[in-house]
């Protein structure tokens, strides 16, 4: 830990992670306060104040055809810090509310991800015999099938019918489906490697002597091997958040991710598809914000990655 | 050497067969995906609902309308669209597959130098300001999500600069094909190529130099160096000989992925009609024929690339081919 | 060969660290010099420095270097590379993982050959099974096309130092050649070794923590502590009249091979101090049972007869036979 506190890049892309976030929960805050908006409502007939003159948010198009309308631009103030999109709607506030889903369910499906595949790859690995032949055929199968197609697939149909387990009924336009679909699509990959880490560990001396001394499994299994399964775990997080991050954005860009009027920065970019060529900004500024998260997620961590390795970086050779 | 690769050979079907089944029960199981009612179009009566249903053997239990699917698919190759009426689905997919094979070979070509080039400077200058910003680089280009940044592309490329000499030949977006327009087809993909090889660049010079940099700390390069030989030949010879085996079974994974149909949000953005897009489409449209088509035909490159990937892992080190 | 005052140190965090220091020895023709100690006594890396494989930028070498008249401190990185492997050879210990595993013994031959003369590929190869021959490999033609990981461990030691060889340099460097591989395999490679200087009129300068091999095959013996040399001769003398305390307790922990079985191994008790905890003085001086007054300081190298030892008993007039052990020795 304290070898991470001195790598100035991870701290610095931690410290830029937490800002992220904390202005990501404070969207409330803004829409209420500063941008005196809802995010959500559609709001074409709208009108702000620039300048002292009233204007329209939709304003009609000057060039082209002359048809349609368009947004206004970044007025720099408080309200539509930086314009608004088709729906005539604060896109600052909406980023900032869109980047709370995102983070949120990138989290989520990373911690599922995590869980599950600690679970899958520990009992698999440790108990071995036809538990693990089936989980491990399983696992091949999961990862054979392309992981987009899987997500894509899942999303799909659960978003089209609610998912209904027992008794609980997850809505088709929940953030939970998203969360699940991508916690459960990477498990193969994470899995795998624990699989294989707690396989070694098993026949590792200590651990060979814990059952030999007749020591139960429960407490085999969190003395000995949860602690390095953990680790493992914990280099593997920024990653996966990194990775959910985008995968999310994929999503909700194809239409099959988080659904309308709630926000994410996927669907932003796709709400600025349309507008790319005239106003840019709906477009490119919430993909400035993955870009951001994502980069300071991989510092981090790279970061995490080499304050856990055990192998020193300085070789000195005996003799 | 014979057994073995039947094993292998049967291993792959055996995959591709449980994933055609698994999209075969997830998307027979959706609601909404009712072909009779798609087929029939809205408000039909429920008597021509049930004769569509009994036209399209829809009607059937659940095993036998699989193997109807297949058999259409693989024998008479007549399966049609459930939703596009006498769309016939397999020249659907041959047509796309030019488009992404195009996209995804050109890309790949552009990834494959292009990496190479990042990580054996970035090992060999290890430590310096150029090792530095190649890596931020490579970050950077990992951390863009492909679609944004396809977009922020055309917006330059179509829009904002598009009348400069720099962008000025830059066509409007889709595909133009190769045998009836060669430099229309060069000049549609070149964009493209360039926005989906920049992440893989980014991947993969990182994991390059990441790689040839462990090679390094191995006996045989102090022995190579004992020997007298210069630092170049040292690195390319002996450090990228042995981080190649690992470059290319990645390499070969993703690629495989990719032909059958994973660049489906490049596709998207710049309007190419690939098989990513064909796949897409299938799905959101809960086309079942087709989405079967579709998805046996990514497995299938998966599949086979995993295979290729093996057979070249041998191929390059002796260790696996001569094991002892 | 000769080297002058040769000082290894790293640059680290806790400051300048000294691993090796004022160490100089020298190698004639067709000499065998042995250079026996523990691990960390800075053996191989005083050896590393003088074909510059040093690569760690936070080393600092001062000293002197000389390869027939040449310094080689200091010299151009294309300069040293003509003399690596052209005229001074080194073979590693671990002959598993000492060659590039894709490719063949053969090609590693002929790429050191090629690397230092201009000579065909064919000629290049005869010359690489030739070499594989003499160094008592059977059928060299089929193993020049066999994969290191396919031989056993001798067979690659042999391989290696066919490829030290392959451009006939007058000084290989051989660093725990037999350590790890089995006794009987060791014996091979020694003669082997021994035949490098009648058959091929090179020096070797042999490295090792085993005496016995050193007893074998050296013609003068070199014996380092902590980045020190501490005792320096021929092998007779080195042997039988032991000077530094070190040494003497090495040649003690051997048990007689005739007479009474003793109950117990005279071990040297205490272990070798890593490079930042070297004391001031003498560096031997905690764990000798005759330290003194004078070995707070560090003794210079004082002759005696054909032997240098670095110990202060010697000035004095005695040696570790005739010294009484301290008093508060163990």
């Amino acid at each position: 830990m304290r070898r991470l506190g001195r790598d100035r890049a991870a701290m610095a892309a931690l410290v830029l992670l937490c800002l992220i976030v904390l202005a990501c929960l404070l969207a409330p805050v803004y829409a209420a306060r500063i941008a005196h908006s809802d995010p959500f409502q559609s709001n074409v007939g709208g009108e702000v104040v620039i300048g002292g003159d009233s204007v329209p948010v939709l304003q009609p198009e000057t060039g082209g055809l002359g048809l349609g309308v368009t947004p206004i631009g970044p007025t720099w103030h408080g309200a539509f810090l930086l314009g608004a999109d088709m729906q005539g709607r604060d896109l600052a506030a909406r980023l900032l509310y869109g980047g709370r889903n995102s983070l949120m369910i990138a989290a989520g499906a990373s911690a599922i991800c995590l869980v599950l595949s600690a679970i899958v790859g520990i009992v698999a690995g440790y108990f071995g015999g036809i538990v693990d032949a089936i989980l491990a055929r399983l696992l091949d199968v999961l990862w054979a099938f392309p992981v987009y197609l899987l997500a894509i697939s899942l999303s799909i149909v659960l978003i089209n019918s609610r998912l209904r387990i027992g008794p609980v009924t997850i809505a088709s336009d929940s953030l939970l489906l998203p969360m699940l679909i991508l916690g459960i699509v990477n498990v193969p990959y994470v899995a795998r490697p624990v699989r294989g880490q707690v396989l070694s560990l098993k026949e590792s001396d200590f651990v060979l002597a814990a059952i030999a001394l007749g020591v139960p499994n429960r407490r085999i299994l969190a003395r000995d091997l949860l602690p390095n399964v953990a680790s493992t775990l914990i280099v593997f997080a920024p990653l996966m958040l990194a990775l959910n991050v985008m995968a999310e954005a994929a999503l909700s860009f194809l239409s099959i991710g988080v659904q309308p009027p709630v926000a994410s920065w996927g669907t932003i970019i796709q709400d600025g598809q349309n507008l790319i060529y005239t106003r840019p900004l709906v477009a490119i500024v919430p993909g400035l914000a993955i870009v951001l998260t994502v980069i300071a997620l991989n510092v981090l961590g790279d970061g995490l990655r080499d304050a856990l390795d055990p192998r020193a970086k300085i070789r000195v050779r005996a003799g | 050497m014979l057994a073995a690769a039947i094993r292998r050979l049967a291993q792959a079907l055996f995959v591709m067969f449980g994933i055609s089944v698994l999209v075969f029960l997830i998307f027979v199981a959706t609601p909404g995906a009712d072909p009779a009612a798609r087929i029939a179009g809205r408000n039909a009566s429920p008597e021509t609902l049930a004769a569509v249903r009994h036209d399209f053997g829809l009607d059937r239990p659940l095993p036998v309308q699989y193997a109807v699917l297949m058999r259409r698919l693989f024998v008479t190759r007549d399966l049609m669209s459930f939703v596009n009426r006498g769309q016939q689905v397999i020249p659907t997919i041959a047509e796309a597959a030019p488009v992404t094979l195009s996209l995804v070979a050109g890309a790949g070509v552009l990834w494959v130098i292009g990496s190479l080039v990042v990580g054996l400077v970035a090992a060999a200058t290890r430590g310096s300001v150029l090792d530095r910003l190649l890596m931020i680089l490579g970050l950077i280009g990992i951390s863009m999500p492909v679609f944004w940044l396809a977009e922020v592309v055309n917006l330059f490329t179509q829009s904002r600069w598009h009348d400069t000499w720099l962008f000025s030949w830059v066509p409007p977006l889709g595909y133009q094909p190769l045998t009836t327009n060669p430099l229309g087809w060069f000049k549609a993909l070149v964009i493209p190529w360039i926005t989906l090889s920049i992440l893989f660049i980014g991947l993969y010079g990182r994991v390059l130099r990441a790689s040839l940099i462990e090679a390094y700390e191995e006996d045989y390069i102090r022995t190579a160096r004992a020997k007298g030989l210069s630092e170049r030949r040292v690195l390319l010879r002996h450090a990228l000989r042995t981080s190649l085996i690992t470059f290319v079974s990645l390499f070969g994974l993703d690629f495989g992925a990719l032909v059958g149909g994973g660049a489906v949000l490049t596709e998207v953005v710049f309007g190419l009609h690939g098989v990513g897009k064909l796949t897409y489409d299938a799905l959101l449209n809960l086309d079942l024929p087709l989405i079967m088509a579709t998805v046996l035909y990514a497995s299938f490159f998966v599949v086979a690339a995993s295979a290729v990937v093996d057979i070249g892992y041998a191929w390059l080190d002796p260790r696996v081919r001569l094991g002892r | 060969m000769e080297v002058r005052d040769l000082a290894i140190a790293f640059r680290t965090e806790a400051g300048l660290v000294r691993v090796v220091d004022n160490v100089s020895f020298s190698v004639a023709e067709r000499e065998i010099v042995g250079i026996v100690g523990e691990s960390g006594s800075g053996k191989t890396l005083s050896l590393l420095a003088v074909i510059g494989l040093i690569q760690d930028p936070n080393a600092v070498i001062t000293g002197s270097l000389r390869y027939k008249g040449r310094e080689l401190i200091g010299l151009a990185p294309r300069r040293l590379h003509r003399i690596r492997g052209r005229e001074i050879a080194m073979i590693f210990q671990d002959p598993m993982t000492a060659l590039t595993p894709v490719y063949t013994i053969g090609w590693h031959i002929v790429e050191q050959i090629r690397a230092h003369a201009d000579i065909s590929r064919r000629a290049a190869r005869r010359r690489a099974i030739e070499l594989l021959g003499e160094v008592g490999l059977p059928d060299p033609a089929r193993q020049a096309d066999r994969y290191p990981h396919q031989l056993s461990g001798g067979q690659r030691q042999r391989a290696l130092i066919a490829i030290a060889l392959s451009c006939n340099p007058s000084l290989l460097i051989a660093d725990e050649p037999t350590t790890a591989l089995d006794v009987t395999v060791q014996v091979q490679i020694l003669r082997l070794l021994e035949r490098l200087r009648r058959d091929f009129g090179s020096a070797v300068v042999l490295i090792t923590h085993d005496m016995g091999v050193v007893a074998e095959l050296a013609d003068r013996v070199m014996v380092m502590y902590a980045g020190r040399i501490v005792e320096c001769g021929t092998r007779e003398d080195v042997f039988r009249q032991p000077g530094h305390p070190y040494t003497w307790g090495l040649m003690r922990s051997i048990p007689p091979l005739h007479g009474a079985k003793p109950r117990r191994l005279a071990a040297i008790p205490g272990s070798p101090p890593s490079p930042a905890e070297r004391p001031a003085g003498c560096p031997f001086r905690p764990r000798c049972i005759f330290r003194h007054a004078p070995c707070l300081d560090q003794p210079a190298l004082y002759a005696r007869g054909g032997q240098e030892i670095a110990c202060f008993l010697i000035p004095e007039g005695s040696d570790p036979e005739h010294a009484t052990p301290a008093v508060d020795a163990a």
